[in-house]
């Protein structure tokens, strides 16, 4: 199962793309409850939007975005059918990328 | 008689020499602490990511950028951010927290086709300013929100 979930919503012409991602974000800085040795970083660095391929969002995350995290941005445009594709890459060279079609 | 006041004489002032160099040790140890931690001031390494994320553009504060995030915020793991803009021509938009071991949480670079709008969630260490920088085709914006955090996001 994808770690993206997207979910969009057309209102007045624009779009709003919501995107929730399951990744720790941990910012090594973090115990461990048990053993009390640090946990190391593990954050997302990369985050990027397409939308029918033009990337629309290309951002640059540290490890101070929360757990699990949520972003959301607004298209002006989009229309029912068009693709958007959202993609991570972390500081472990972990990568995730999930399709969307805005309905 | 004489020989042994000259050796006293020579032991006190070696002695109170090796005192004042001890002496001078203790009181120059507290100045470079002081120096060291202001080395290390949140405030400082704010300016040194400005520095380096905008090599020193004139950044100008504006009313046209609007933050919107909790004024106390009871768990600092997750701060809910949304940041609006009615500037024109937005390139980028950049959240730094000033209190955080590393200020920048993120930078968006926002294509022609994106409103200037963005929402995120925010990991705040201690109650802190919360700093927007907007990057548009003319120059550069600021505006901050403090947040006071109850509970620090650093632990469990």
């Amino acid at each position: 199962m994808s770690s993206i979930k997207i979910r969009s919503k057309r209102m007045d012409g624009k779009t709003q793309i919501r995107m929730l991602i399951a990744h720790p974000m941990e910012h090594g800085h973090n115990r461990d409850a048990k053993t009390n040795a640090l946990i190391p970083a593990h954050f997302i660095q990369e985050l990027s939007v397409k939308h029918n391929k033009n990337l629309v969002v290309s951002a640059s995350t540290g490890a101070h975005i929360s757990k699990d995290p949520y972003f959301a941005f607004m298209l002006k445009g989009g229309n029912p059918g068009d693709k958007i594709t959202i993609s991570w890459v972390d500081n472990l060279g972990n990568r995730d990328s999930q399709d969307h079609i805005i309905g | 008689m004489t020989d042994s006041r000259r050796a006293f004489i020579k032991k006190s002032v070696a002695l109170s020499g090796y005192s004042m160099i001890t002496a001078g040790g203790l009181l120059a140890s507290p100045e470079t602490k002081a120096e060291w931690l202001s080395d290390t001031t949140s405030t400082d390494i704010l300016q040194q990511t400005l520095k380096q994320l905008f090599k020193n553009q004139k950044i100008i504060e504006s009313d046209k950028i609007d933050i919107q995030i909790p004024k106390t915020a009871e768990n600092g793991a997750a701060v809910p951010i949304t940041v609006t803009s009615s500037l024109n021509n937005v390139e980028s938009i950049s959240i730094l927290i000033e209190k955080n071991p590393v200020p920048l949480a993120a930078k968006f670079e926002l294509s022609p086709e994106l409103e200037a709008f963005v929402s995120a969630r925010l990991n705040i260490a201690e109650s802190s300013a919360v700093a927007v920088i907007v990057e548009t085709n003319d120059g550069f914006f600021s505006a901050s929100e403090k947040v006071i955090v109850t509970s620090g996001g650093c632990e469990v």
